[in-house]
């Protein structure tokens, strides 16, 4: 899928090629997607794994540990082009976004954006997206790889009933650009050098169209690792260019980093990992993202799953994500939650050893009242029950670009 | 003329090593190979096995954690844990930094010596890692 395209259509013809675009996958069934860096990651000595379709770098030499640090210490680079980027033109199109989700995107002042939840109707999490609205005449919009099928199959069915109804949307996956987060506390000194606007004014969830080292791009202040950062929409044609530049800065120390460290990173800043810690089946309330639902949309309780996820926000959910922390060995996915009885009671939905605590992080559900910080649970590791501790997330300190 | 006979590094299928004390000898290091630490990548805890415990050809007997992951360590050939690396439980990484030296596993009393021979030796686990890659 190389070279520019230039796609901006209705949803009929969408519809049709997206059926396209499902019968290519089809007739091409076990072959990997491959984004516009693929023969950069292998050049660079990427060890490539499946996910979600995709080809993509799990580590490179250095590994999982190094990459962490780097960019905890510096800068790193990471690859998300896997992930769905679109955009929703329409006069009505905020209604549009709003009528699939929690945001309070009439809210937004132009040029910024936020994490929001692709709500169904019983108030469960189909996805979680970064919606920004920008000051042209489109939401640009990012969600998971994973979910990518579904969420455009979704949008699609209700994009078709909001027409119907006489709305003026349409909705537009970006096939032509790749997606590169650049992210550390270097990340300021090392892009200020290629950009022709003040960073410090681009601050956290603020996006903007730039030229970066020359190319046209969109830069959005955001990322997936608790650190200051951006990530930068760029032309598939220049995504190996932008990266060799960024990688070749004189100001700071800038390294490429796989999913292996993206998956530590998130962790250890508390963010959900969909399919993981979110899913269908949790309602924001259960999954402590209550704080996504803004006030507007609660006042209206106009969003798909309203009446239960409401409910649930004023008589308490039975049960909660929680952050938990525990020495020896680590827990992972799937590891089962007891309480001081030996009862199980919850799941671990993530976890893994963290770099920067040098103990290991989890997150998991439990009931209501055993998620206050504080207190003792156990988790079980193969035949070994580990005591672990209920935890304030983030694990690390956040450093979100965020001046008063 | 004096033959002289050193023992030789023997090598499993699911990547550990297995070196006999000295030849007259049925206690065996074990660890695992560069090539299955650098797949598995930085080690951050290993669960050791008990000493004493009596294993099976195939079991899985410890476990060895990276950031990403946890990866079985099974039992090379039949016999008894002899003694286990303890410097790991503080150094998980010298599995990755020294997999042949530092980074041994544990020592176990090999049931039936004649066994090592169905193992691969440094060659011809070469040649199977090679295709493994």
């Amino acid at each position: 899928m190389h070279g520019p395209y230039i796609v901006h259509i209705t949803v009929a013809t969408c519809s049709a090629i997206m059926l396209l675009l499902i019968g290519m996958c089809d007739s091409l069934r076990g072959a990997l997607k491959k984004t516009a860096l693929y023969d950069f990651h292998v050049e660079h000595g990427a060890k490539m794994v499946p996910f979600a379709g995709w080809s993509m770098p799990v580590q490179y030499k250095d590994g999982i540990l190094k990459e962490h640090r780097q960019c905890r210490e510096h800068a790193a680079i990471f690859d998300v082009s896997h992930m769905l980027q679109s955009k929703m033109y329409g006069k009505d199109r905020v209604k549009f976004i709003e009528s699939l989700t929690v945001a309070d995107v009439e809210g937004f002042a132009e040029n910024t954006g936020g994490l929001s939840l692709l709500m169904n109707d019983t108030g469960g999490i189909i996805d979680d997206l970064i919606i920004n609205k920008t000051d042209q005449d489109y939401l640009y919009i990012v969600s998971n790889a994973g979910c990518a099928d579904k969420d455009q199959a979704h949008v699609l069915e209700r994009l078709k009933e909001f027409q119907a109804k006489g709305h003026d949307v349409t909705f537009e996956p970006i096939l032509d650009m790749a997606l590169v987060a650049i992210q550390g506390q270097a990340v300021a000194k090392v892009l200020q050098k290629g950009v022709d606007f003040d960073l410090s004014h681009l601050k956290f969830m603020n996006t903007t169209v730039s030229k970066v080292f020359g190319i046209d791009c969109r830069v959005t202040r955001c990322g997936y690792t608790g650190e200051d950062g951006v990530e930068i929409s760029v032309p598939m044609n220049e995504a190996v260019s932008l990266v060799t530049k960024l990688l070749n800065s004189k100001v700071g120390s800038v390294q490429l980093a796989g999913l292996g460290a993206r998956d530590s990173l998130r962790l250890e800043a508390g963010l959900c990992l969909y399919g993981n810690d979110i899913d269908d089946s949790t309602t924001p309330v259960e999954a402590n993202l209550s704080w996504t639902i803004a006030k507007r949309r609660r006042k209206l309780a106009d969003f798909p799953g309203a009446s239960k996820v409401l409910t649930q926000l004023k008589e308490k959910p039975e049960r909660r994500r929680v952050g938990l922390v525990s020495s020896g060995a680590p827990a992972r996915h799937g590891a089962t939650i007891l309480d001081d009885a030996g009862a199980t009671v919850g799941e671990v939905t993530s976890g893994c050893p963290s770099p920067v605590l040098k103990k290991n992080i989890m997150m998991g559900y439990v009931p209501l009242k055993l998620s206050k910080v504080g207190n003792k649970v156990s988790v079980k590791v193969r035949n070994k029950t580990v005591p672990a501790e209920v935890v304030k997330m983030p694990f690390v300190p956040t450093n979100y670009y965020t001046p008063k | 003329m004096i033959q002289y006979s050193f023992p030789e590094r023997k090598f499993t299928e699911e990547h550990e090593w297995l070196l006999l004390k000295d030849d007259a000898s049925d206690v065996a290091t074990v660890g695992v190979s560069d090539f299955a630490q650098s797949q598995l990548g930085d080690m951050v805890y290993v669960e050791l096995p008990e000493v004493g415990r009596a294993i099976t050809k195939g079991e899985e007997m410890m476990v060895l954690e990276s950031v990403k992951a946890a990866s079985d360590v099974y039992a090379p050939v039949d016999g008894e844990v002899v003694e286990v690396n303890n410097a790991l439980e503080e150094r998980p990484e010298l599995v990755n930094s020294s997999p042949y030296d530092k980074g041994w596993l544990f020592t176990m009393k090999v049931a039936d010596v004649s066994s090592l021979d169905s193992l691969m030796n440094e060659k011809e686990y070469e040649k199977f890692i090679e295709g493994q890659e």
